[in-house]
């Protein structure tokens, strides 16, 4: 079965999209690497390839979490399926 | 194909120390930015040695100085150089770099400009530098174990897919050679922040991981002295950000994918320092790729794994750089500059282990002969890393 996007680990926050032209609606497969499964997630925007979708509903200063760590925190709130990115998530360092 | 590595020999230049080589360049090395002018006219005269021209070497003084000399004696000892002529504007540094690369017993030979000027020098030169590269010509390959194999790792023009994909072959394939005893090198010290923790875990003793632990925030202080932001645009670069990525934080969790989830980090470097034994090294560095390649080639590292996202096309003059990439769009956009496609790991189509393999494929291909992408396009870059300001 092809892939629309991966997922590193299964309690992450995002998954990363591996496909170009992912458009705001399309049913999208995702792959969780570290469990070998899948999951499918509706697409609330537009997002190119290498960009994040979220895949869990975050609320504004959530924790954002990737390969199972934290990359930093939300300065809005993300619905499932809608496209993260500096726009919204920002780094907790410097 | 599953690479037995216990068996796996490979061809390569056997030098005066004992280290093996596998590129047999003769180079033109200038001691400072006011001889690149004649070690190139050299190149130009005698063909199929290699100039090395650099901006720097000038009023440095002090740590930076030092970094300076270890970095340029370090190049000229690697065992992918047969023999080397130094040019400097006067005649006691170009000496000090001499006598540095004449310890490896290689034929080393130094030349100052003042009181000779540009012309007689580049005559003596290029005198000396024929009779190298006529007598390296006639160097041949001999078969050698793989544990002679100096293996080097930095990402550049990261993205998403080298998390995914590009990275994790490399720590694939890292875990296979950590297993066969080579000696393997990565770096980038900023950009392990956010995922430090996860590295000083790996530590092999505290003393290790006290090392690691102060170049880390060594580097973070310097970072935290001089910003004016949060570094976005540089660290993540522009590039990674068109990429996908978000943060640091999630660019130094991609990072660390390079040295795979078996081995341990048995040893801490300075800038451009010298392992001293097999295993996995970490060497305190800018995540500049040019930098950092330029690094690892001064601390005697023969090949060089170069995972990229978006299609960095960076070489060096002396160390192979095999690029692999995970990003469909760029093997197809920019497939002349990438060696390994691994792009098939984001279609399952490929596993991590069979993608590991595929790149220790390559690096024996490379090890043995074969020219990189890098090479072939001429890439050639070869950058000093500063500490501070000249005098």
């Amino acid at each position: 079965m092809s892939i629309h996007f991966v997922v590193h680990e299964e309690g992450d926050s995002v998954g990363v999209v591996v496909v170009e032209g992912v458009k705001a609606g399309n049913t999208l497969t995702g792959w969780i690497m570290e469990d070998d499964k899948t999951i499918e997630i509706t697409a609330l925007d537009d997002v190119p390839l290498g960009h994040k979708l979220a895949i869990r509903d975050l609320s504004q200063n959530d924790t954002v979490i990737k390969y199972g760590v934290d990359i930093g925190r939300t300065i809005a709130p993300i619905h499932t399926g809608g496209y993260l990115h500096v726009h919204n998530v920002k780094t907790k360092r410097w | 194909m599953a690479v037995d590595l216990s068996k796996e020999m490979f061809h390569g230049y056997v030098r005066e120390n004992g280290r093996v080589g596998v590129r047999n360049h003769v180079i033109i090395l200038p001691v400072d930015d006011l001889s690149n002018a004649a070690a190139e006219a050299v190149a130009h005269n005698i063909k199929g040695v290699l100039a090395l021209p650099h901006p720097y070497g000038r009023l440095q003084f002090g740590a930076d100085l030092e970094l300076h000399f270890r970095t340029l004696i370090g190049t000229g000892c690697n065992p992918n150089v047969a023999a080397v002529v130094v040019i400097g504007i006067e005649e006691g540094w170009t000496r000090r770099i001499v006598e540095g690369i004449a310890s490896t017993g290689k034929p080393v030979i130094g030349f100052g400009i003042e009181g000779h000027g540009d012309h007689e020098t580049i005559r003596r030169a290029s005198h000396a530098a024929r009779e190298y590269l006529q007598w390296a010509s006639e160097l041949r390959r001999e078969q050698r174990p793989l544990v002679d194999l100096w293996v080097s790792t930095k990402c550049g023009e990261s993205d998403t897919t080298s998390g995914c994909g590009a990275n994790p072959t490399v720590g694939n394939a890292f875990d296979k050679l950590y297993g066969a005893g080579l000696t393997l090198l990565f770096g980038e010290t900023t950009e392990l922040t956010g995922g430090e923790h996860l590295v000083a875990a790996r530590c092999r003793t505290p003393e290790i991981r006290a090392k690691f632990q102060f170049m880390f925030d060594r580097y973070q202080e310097l970072v935290n002295r001089h910003k004016t932001n949060d570094l976005s645009e540089s660290q993540p670069t522009k590039g990674n950000i068109a990429g996908g990525l978000t943060t640091i934080e999630e660019k130094a969790l991609g990072n660390i994918q390079k040295i795979g989830r078996k081995c341990l980090i048995d040893g801490v470097l300075d800038k451009a320092e010298e392992p001293t034994g097999p295993g996995l090294w970490f060497m305190d560095s800018s995540s500049a790729a040019a930098e950092m390649v330029t690094l690892c080639a001064a601390a005697g590292f023969v090949v060089h794994f170069f995972p990229t996202g978006q299609g960095n096309v960076i070489g060096n003059p002396i160390l192979p750089v095999i690029k692999l990439c995970a990003n469909p769009r760029t093997v197809r956009t920019m497939a002349e500059h990438v060696d390994v496609d691994v792009s098939g790991l984001l279609r399952r189509e490929m596993n991590p282990d069979q993608a590991g393999d595929a790149l220790i494929e390559m690096m024996l291909r490379t090890a043995n002969g074969r020219l990189t992408a890098a090479e072939a396009l001429g890439h050639r870059e070869f950058v000093l890393t500063r500490l501070f300001e000249s005098a």
